[in-house]
């Protein structure tokens, strides 16, 4: 058959219209986001100062700094982290390794997935209700880490199944061959292999984390605090919500605006930095284990 | 007469509705190198896979019939499965090293079964590595990633690991089909070494393969056991017709 040199010319020109399409979305998006980020640079650098990152905050938050916003927010994610990470890996690790496929594995799944789709701010209500209210902890650090963890436990389970998934059943085998037990191999060869992965995905859920809202709203979160918390049933500040609060509801909007730009420069400049070390981590930890 | 170290009695294997093995009756004499040829998808890896239970790593697999092991019924419900595969180890088709070091990989089998020993397992591991024939080969750079070894070399490194937890039957299935002509031709002459010792059972697609390194040939076809006898009578003159036009390459 022959063909064409019409036909061959329309096939390359559509190629050409397609992939220049693809091209200008990725272009875009990034686009986007440095557009995003020099606009948050431009606006908040001037609030930044040593000050600024190490000061409480003064004067109806127009002056001093969001010292106890930052401190808040960490002591939020470790909180949240304690809770989220060791559950979440040990059930996505029940639900790879142990579970056969079925209704039972289909419905843990089914029902994990509903977990991440629910919105953050129904988390926040759910908090309340139980670690507030009914356990009576209060309005608290370990209220909102608990709450926060909740948010973050679907995304752990779920990366934990998928970098476990991915390790070849040849491994496995090899294992099992050799007179080794489940949990053996599992601790030994599975978790070793699936190490990198899946701390890269815990890494990013503390990414998601620091940057909630909604649930710390009614769990923890203090507009204005003069003293860092003494233990986890105190009160923090913490960076999204100071930023909500300082832009929406201060006494004087107008003037405490740098403030909100510099806030959220920090928020970003954590999580940014967060994604960089689950690269690094990444990198690290696969030369060390070394597949091939 | 001598027990057999292996024998089956009318086993039956389904994967859910499909009859993977059907009536295979077998006895193997210990010391000796049995080959299983056959075409792909006639079930010789799935019979291979009983002698160890790797079957039972699948869902939905049913298993009629016996199958004994120094005369003990291994799927009997009081055997345990892990010692039964310390004693049957195995070759996996594609090299399997685990993401350890050298001696790690060696060691494994001795570790996953309580031997920690440092003195014991430092010369388990010279040992096995030096029956496997790669010990001049890695006697340096026994700390360093199994994965920095050529794939004829970890093919080795998994026989060495294998033999670390002396078992008394080693299961390859289509160990050499990965490699390339020269370390398969290591691995031949290492089945012929290790059969002093050990009772071997292989799963080849390759006949010359079969022919160089086995006492006994079993040819299967469908999930049925056509033939089995001393490779140079299924190789010269097998009885069955269906295994003369495989052996000739009519089919296959």
């Amino acid at each position: 058959m022959k063909v064409s040199p019409d036909i061959a010319r329309i096939k390359r020109l559509k190629q050409s219209i397609a992939f220049a399409v693809f091209r200008l979305t990725s272009y875009l998006i990034v686009a986007v986001l440095f557009v995003i980020l020099a606009f948050i640079i431009v606006r908040g650098a001037s609030a930044i100062s040593w000050e600024f990152l190490t000061a409480m905050p003064a004067e109806g938050m127009t002056q001093g700094g969001i010292y106890p916003a930052i401190i808040g927010t960490l002591l939020l994610v470790l909180g949240s982290m304690l809770f989220a990470f060791p559950i979440g890996v040990l059930s996505g690790i029940y639900i790879n390794e142990y579970t056969k496929d079925g209704v039972l594995k289909r419905f843990i799944k089914l029902m994990t997935n509903n977990l991440a789709g629910i919105p953050s701010i129904v988390f926040g209500l759910f908090g309340m209700s139980l670690f507030v209210n009914t356990l009576d902890f209060g309005d608290s650090i370990l209220a909102g880490s608990l709450t926060l963890g909740l948010l973050a436990l679907p995304v752990v389970i779920r990366t934990t199944e998928e970098s476990l998934k991915a390790v070849d059943n040849n491994f496995r085998h090899g294992s099992y061959a050799l007179g080794a037990t489940k949990l053996q191999t599992i601790r030994r060869v599975v978790l070793p292999i699936s190490l990198p992965n899946i701390l890269t995905g815990l890494i990013l859920s503390i990414g998601r984390v620091s940057g909630e809202t909604a649930p710390i709203l009614f769990t923890v979160a203090v507009y204005s605090i003069s003293h860092l918390p003494h233990s986890i049933y105190d009160q923090v500040m913490a960076l999204p919500y100071h930023l909500y609060v300082i832009t929406t509801s201060g006494t004087n909007i107008e003037e405490s605006r740098p403030m909100a730009y510099g806030t959220a420069l920090v928020l970003i400049v954590i999580v940014l930095l967060v994604n960089l070390l689950a690269n690094a981590f990444r990198r690290y930890f696969g030369n060390k284990v070394k597949m091939n | 007469m001598i027990m057999s170290k292996i024998e089956t009695h009318k086993v039956d294997l389904y994967y859910g509705e499909f009859h993977a093995l059907k009536g295979v009756t077998i006895s193997i004499q210990p010391n000796t190198v049995t080959a299983f040829i056959g075409p792909s998808g006639c079930g010789k890896s799935t019979y291979l896979r009983l002698f160890n239970r790797m079957n039972d790593l699948i869902d939905n697999v049913k298993i009629t019939g016996s199958v004994l092991v120094d005369g003990k019924d291994i799927y009997d419900k009081r055997a345990d499965v892990d010692d039964l595969r310390k004693n049957v180890g195995m070759v996996f088709q594609k090299p399997n090293p685990f993401p350890k070091s050298i001696f790690e990989n060696v060691a494994y089998g001795l570790r996953v079964n309580g031997i920690n020993d440092s003195a014991y397992v430092e010369s388990k591991v010279e040992q096995s590595l030096k029956q496997a024939a790669l010990w001049e080969e890695v006697k340096d750079k026994l700390k360093k990633s199994a994965f920095e070894l050529s794939g004829g070399q970890q093919q080795r490194l998994c026989i060495a690991r294998a033999l670390a937890i002396e078992p008394s039957v080693i299961l390859m299935d289509e160990p050499a089909s990965a490699l390339d002509p020269i370390s398969t031709a290591k691995i031949e002459e290492l089945i012929y070494e290790l059969k002093k010792n050990y009772t071997i059972v292989i799963v080849t697609h390759n006949m010359q393969q079969a022919g160089r390194v086995s006492d006994k040939t079993g040819f299967f076809y469908l999930g049925e056991l056509i033939e089995y006898d001393d490779t140079k009578i299924i190789f010269t003159n097998p009885k069955n017709p269906r295994t003369e036009n495989y052996i000739t390459g009519r089919f296959g």
